[in-house]
C-alpha cells in the first residue's frame, strides 16, 4: 500500500515537472491522473488497488460514529432508567484477527460500542475478554456487530 | 446564518455538558468498577467531544478562525480514552475487586494466567519472540 501511494506521488510530481506549474492545485491534478494510471495498472502492482482501502478505512470511521452515538444513548437509558435493569457480565469472544494493530483497534472499537469493555486479551491474541452491561442481548447483538467490526477492519488491512 | 449556527453551537456544547452529567450520575449509581468504566469511557469521550466540537464550531465562525489544536484534541481524547477504561477495569479484574453480585457470567476466570514468576518470564520471551 505505501508503495502504491509513493508511484502516485512521484507520478503527481513528474507531471508537476512536465507543467513546469509549481501550485498546490497542480500537484492535485497529476494525483488524480496518478490514480487513474494505478487504476489502470493494478494487474502489475502487488496487493490491492489501495483507494480501494482509503475508502473501506472511511466507511470504517462513520460506522464507528454511529456505533458511538448508539452506545451512548444505551448508556444514558441505563443510567437514568429509575430501576436499576442491568446485568452484566464478562464473556470470551474468539477473534480471526492477526496482528497486534488490526487487535488494538478493534478492541478500541469494542470499547466505544454499546454496552460492551474489553478487559482482557489472550495471551496467543486469539481471544477478546469482553465485559458486557446486559449479557442477555449482549450474546447474539454483540456478535453481529463484532462480525461487522471485524469485516470492516479486514477490508482496510487486506 | 449566523443565527441559526450559534443556536446550533449551543445545542453542541449543551448536550456534550448532560453527557458528561449523565456520566457522573452513571458514576454515583453504578454498582461497580466495571459498570462504572462503562460510563466513563464511552459518555465521557462523546461528552468531552461535543464541547470540543462546539468550541471549534464557534471560534470558527465567530473570530474565522480555524483552531488545530482542538482537533487533535478530539483525536487524542478519541484514542486514550477506551484504553484508559480498558486499563482501569483490567488491573481492577487481576488486584481481585469483585464483581457485582448480580453478574451473570465471568469467562475470564477460566483464562489461565501465569502463577510463578518462572511462568511469567517464559510468557514474555514467548511474546517478545513472536
Amino acid at each position: 500500500m505505501a508503495f502504491q501511494i509513493l508511484i502516485n506521488v512521484v507520478i503527481a510530481f513528474s507531471w508537476m515537472f512536465l507543467k513546469n506549474q509549481w501550485a498546490f492545485p497542480d500537484f492535485i491534478i497529476g494525483y488524480f491522473w496518478g490514480l487513474v494510471i494505478l487504476f489502470l495498472m493494478r494487474r502489475f502492482l502487488p496487493g490491492r488497488f489501495y483507494f480501494e482501502r482509503v475508502l473501506a478505512a472511511g466507511r470504517l470511521f462513520f460506522l464507528f460514529l454511529r456505533e458511538l452515538v448508539l452506545a451512548n444513548v444505551q448508556v444514558i437509558r441505563d443510567i437514568l432508567r429509575p430501576k436499576l435493569k442491568i446485568e452484566p457480565g464478562i464473556f470470551a469472544m474468539p477473534t480471526e484477527l492477526k496482528s497486534e494493530w488490526e487487535i488494538t483497534l478493534l478492541s478500541l472499537l469494542i470499547t466505544l460500542t454499546p454496552g460492551t469493555l474489553v478487559m482482557d486479551i489472550s495471551d496467543d491474541n486469539k481471544i477478546l475478554y469482553i465485559h458486557a452491561m446486559n449479557i442477555p442481548d449482549a450474546d447474539q447483538a454483540v456478535a453481529e456487530i463484532k462480525n461487522t467490526f471485524e469485516k470492516a477492519i479486514m477490508e482496510v488491512t487486506r | 446564518m449566523t443565527e441559526t449556527i450559534n443556536i446550533f453551537i449551543g445545542i453542541v456544547v449543551l448536550l456534550g455538558s448532560l453527557l458528561s452529567l449523565v456520566t457522573t450520575i452513571g458514576l454515583i449509581r453504578l454498582p461497580d468498577v466495571y459498570t462504572r468504566s462503562h460510563a466513563a469511557s464511552k459518555s465521557a469521550t462523546l461528552g468531552v467531544l461535543l464541547i470540543l466540537v462546539g468550541a471549534l464550531l464557534y471560534f470558527w465562525f465567530a473570530d474565522n478562525y480555524f483552531s488545530a489544536r482542538l482537533v487533535l484534541g478530539i483525536v487524542f481524547v478519541f484514542i486514550t480514552a477506551p484504553v484508559a477504561g480498558h486499563l482501569i477495569s483490567r488491573a481492577a479484574y487481576y488486584t481481585n475487586v469483585p464483581l457485582w453480585g448480580e453478574t451473570v457470567q465471568d469467562d475470564l476466570k477460566t483464562k489461565e494466567r501465569p502463577k510463578t514468576k518462572k511462568e511469567v518470564e517464559k510468557r514474555q520471551k514467548v511474546h517478545t519472540e513472536a
